[in-house]
């Protein structure tokens, strides 16, 4: 079984989700259900901390989900570290998807704002994947300073265009120590599938998923889709060639000498 | 400051420019992929109106992928009618020869509990403009006494310095509305003949002043029915650019009012058919993907039904526009007449019969 391990879990689903943007409650609890996922991201400002009975959370109440609360809204690492130290005590787990993004148009994250954060919460203790943009240095310092994960961005959120930063998400996967989860961007099922066979260690989905014509459907097709694309990579894709490979080699003759 | 680029459009050319627009223009500019404001010209010209099916399916898909299937909820709270401005279009207006009414601390607590007794976790604090009655401090200890039944405050009252705003969100402040009104300056004045509103610069520059002092949100709008709305919506427009541009941690927010009866009220001088506002709303949109479109109970419940899957992002229902409206005194003056009456559990339920999620809360006053 080829699990992945972040911090104290293992996950048998490389398939990470997000909770907004459903028609309905009801329908993100079947959609993510039927995607196998295993780790649910939710929003700290989408739920009532306080409110035993919030709609969200009574949905995601089901032994195969974990969650992770997100810092969706924060703007600054102060702010981030607040609303992470609040979600801690309110939802009892001490992961955390660090998100600052300061600009509310494009939710482009903060690469200073996003370090500070994360050094400070892995020393209060809790177990950090940041949503980053997909460079390769600062995925190499926020796992210096304790990063669980990284989770660089494959395009802009939501906009479903796929593996936009293809080519620095090679990079951040040859050069990582620590699990790489591709975050946002991925549109369709064969996104996720390629950024498993690159060598992703797992992949979050939430507006292809959400605003799918049958979300159910699409939730079942980006875990199969994850799940091909992991044996993909674990099978060593065939790689294409720059040379021809003669089955004639011209050099043979140098054997009979 | 917005003003210097406001001054360098001329009203006139402005309109000539937007009724020149043609068809070419239109499928131009739905045929882009990111559209210009010269792209949203084309789109709210009389030209864009045999397109109107065409911007629609547009506007619903552009907004499902940025906003999913949902509406967020919000109402708003009258804490005064007390006004100093004499506006021709307005309830409240200082010539209103009408009861005034400003709520106390105990009277702020009882609407805000059955406000969230209603379901809403969004609140929008509103005013007339009477600084000496409703100045900062009454709006500051109005926050501070909604802050714990409510995860997000919006507020919509007189303009104010750059100093005040920043200790309003100290206090957890989110959220301003301000409209312009009109962007037609000569008609601005006839509308606003005293009181601090009549200085258009002031307020025109009102968004600015939030953006320094680092709010969250900015809502823009200007009251249709004053003037030409296809020009006052350009200039509205423009002014989100820039502020986008400018202020680019702050999100903004669009609405269209309509002008609605009042008591003692004015008739609009432009009419503006709900085909028309559908091309609007369709038009910021396929403008704008992440600005939000904020739609009020001054449209009638048919309309405001089907207009859900075209663009809208949050909706107001249950409203009460008159201080003390909700428990403390339903009959005291309001400042317009609202159109949708339903509860805010009927349009919720509604939203969800349109396979939309209903979301009260999206903020927290955490992360401030």
């Amino acid at each position: 079984m080829d699990q992945l391990v972040i911090a104290d879990k293992t996950f048998n689903s490389r398939l990470f989700t997000g909770t907004g943007k459903f028609m309905s409650n009801e329908l993100m609890e079947q959609s993510l259900l039927a995607s196998g996922s295993e780790l649910v991201t939710v929003a700290l400002k989408r739920v009532d901390v306080d409110n035993p009975e919030d709609d969200v959370l009574a949905h995601l109440k089901h032994d195969q989900f974990n969650l992770l609360p997100n810092t969706s809204g924060a703007r600054t690492a102060k702010e981030a570290v607040f609303a992470a130290q609040l979600a801690r005590e309110a939802l009892g787990t001490n992961w955390v998807k660090l998100e600052i993004h300061p600009d509310p148009k494009y939710l482009m994250p903060d690469p200073i704002e996003t370090l500070q954060a994360a050094e400070e919460m892995v020393k209060q203790g809790f177990v950090v994947l940041p949503y980053i943009h997909a460079d390769p240095v600062l995925c190499k310092r926020l796992e210096d300073v304790g990063c669980a994960a990284v989770m660089p961005l494959g395009a802009p959120i939501g906009s479903n265009k796929g593996l936009k930063t293809l080519d620095f998400l090679e990079i951040i996967i040859e050069q990582s120590n620590v699990p790489v989860v591709v975050d946002a961007g991925i549109g369709a099922p064969s996104h996720a599938a390629h950024a498993m066979e690159l060598g992703a260690d797992a992949v979050l989905v939430n507006t292809a998923i959400a605003v799918a014509g049958d979300p159910v459907a699409m939730g079942k097709a980006f875990g199969q889709a994850v799940e091909a694309g992991r044996a993909a990579h674990l099978a060593q894709v065939a790689q294409p060639r720059v040379t021809a490979e003669a089955s004639s080699p011209l050099t043979g003759f140098l054997n009979q000498l | 400051m917005y003003q210097d680029l406001f001054y360098q459009h001329n009203w006139d050319d402005v309109k000539a420019s937007i009724y020149s627009k043609t068809a070419h223009d239109v499928e131009r500019a739905l045929g882009k992929e990111k559209r210009t404001l010269e792209d949203f010209k084309a789109l709210i010209s009389p030209a864009a109106a045999p397109y109107l099916e065409q911007m629609a399916q547009l506007s619903h898909q552009l907004t499902k992928k940025r906003f999913g299937n949902t509406i967020q909820m919000y109402t708003p709270m009258y804490l005064s009618n007390e006004c100093q401005n004499i506006c021709t279009y307005c309830g409240f207006s200082l010539d209103n020869k009408v009861r005034r009414r400003t709520l106390s601390d105990e009277e702020i607590i009882r609407e805000a509990e059955a406000i969230r007794g209603m379901g809403f976790e969004h609140i929008l604090l509103v005013t007339g403009e009477a600084n000496r009655t409703v100045g900062v401090q009454y709006i500051k200890k109005a926050i501070e006494l909604v802050k714990p039944y409510f995860s997000h405050i919006a507020m919509e009252v007189q303009p104010m310095d750059q100093d005040e705003y920043e200790e309003l969100i100290e206090a957890g402040l989110n959220t301003v509305l301000v409209y312009q009104e009109t962007y037609h300056k000569e008609d601005y004045k006839k509308h606003h003949p005293k009181g601090k509103k009549s200085n258009f610069d002031y307020r025109v520059d009102t968004p600015d002043r939030l953006g320094k002092a680092g709010i969250h949100k900015i809502g823009l709008g200007v009251l249709i029915g004053l003037e030409d709305w296809r020009t006052d919506s350009f200039f509205t427009a423009a002014h989100l650019d820039y502020l986008e541009r400018t202020y680019w941690q702050t999100k903004y927010s669009i609405s269209f009012p309509r002008l609605r009866p009042f008591s003692g009220g004015l008739e609009p001088k432009v009419e503006m058919t709900d085909r028309e506002l559908v091309q609007l709303i369709c038009a910021y949109r396929l403008f704008d993907e992440e600005v939000e479109l904020s739609l009020s109970t001054r449209e009638h419940p048919i309309f405001r039904d089907n207009i859900i899957k075209l663009g809208i992002t949050s909706a107001s229902a249950g409203s009460k526009t008159n201080p003390g409206g909700y428990v403390v005194e339903p009959e005291s003056l309001e400042q317009f007449e609202i159109s949708d009456e339903r509860s805010a559990e009927e349009f919720a339920e509604m939203v969800k019969s349109q396979g939309y999620e209903v979301v009260w809360k999206d903020w927290d006053l955490a992360l401030q």
